[in-house]
């Protein structure tokens, strides 16, 4: 139980605080783009932590995991936002 | 939980750079509750994707570097595809996000192409 094991479990624990953070956004967000916008920051987050926990197991293994999450979180925001735009994803 | 002991200046510099990562990312979700217009707020994922996510993966190279004993750069993957991503995603939601706004008939931000547009704009 290290100083460094202690400094990234606690930004560990800071980005799941901001990944709640998001969570009114996305329940109660006044328009449709407000709750995409809340998923796309969710998703950057869950990124983030990822890595952070690559970091902390000290195996790059989870750096697909992240590169996967960040995929998905943007195929996910383009998809949704231009169902917004035109009412349809693939036209 | 961590199983390699790495020399104190790489274990200050990850940590200090891992410890600013998070704290942007917090800053920015933060904000997605504290502004308040969408034209505003749509820039915090970008700060995340950008500033954050540099901020780890240099912490990510140090680390790896250290801990392999050679320059490993790979976790420059995701630092790159996310350059090329955050501004799409960004785009395409203001793009909708206008869209939509001028159908509802609400003020939307002026464009700068259009100076007739009256240069003040509420929520």
């Amino acid at each position: 139980m290290s100083i460094f094991f202690l400094a990234l479990s606690l930004a560990l624990f800071i980005l799941v605080l901001a990944m709640a953070c998001t969570l009114p956004r996305l329940i109660k967000g006044p328009t449709a783009q407000d709750r995409v916008l809340a998923l796309d920051c969710m998703y950057l987050n869950a990124m983030l932590a990822m890595m952070v926990l690559s970091l902390i197991y000290a195996d790059s293994l989870y750096f697909e995991a992240a590169l996967l999450i960040a995929l998905l979180g943007f195929v996910g925001t383009a998809a949704m936002a231009k169902f917004l735009l035109r009412g349809e994803v693939i036209e | 939980m961590t199983v390699v002991e790495l020399p104190l200046w790489a274990e200050i510099t990850v940590g200090t750079l891992v410890f600013l990562s998070a704290s942007i990312a917090l800053v920015c979700s933060a904000g997605l509750m504290r502004l308040r217009h969408f034209f505003e707020r749509v820039h915090l994922p970008a700060i995340t994707g950008t500033l954050g996510c540099w901020c780890m993966v240099l912490a990510s190279i140090v680390f790896f570097s250290v801990k392999e004993g050679s320059l490993t750069i790979f976790p420059i993957v995701i630092a790159i595809f996310m350059s090329i991503t955050v501004p799409i995603s960004t785009i395409f939601l203001m793009r909708a996000s206008l869209f939509r706004a001028r159908q509802m008939e609400k003020s939307v931000p002026p464009s700068i192409n259009n100076q007739t547009r009256p240069d003040v704009w509420e929520s």
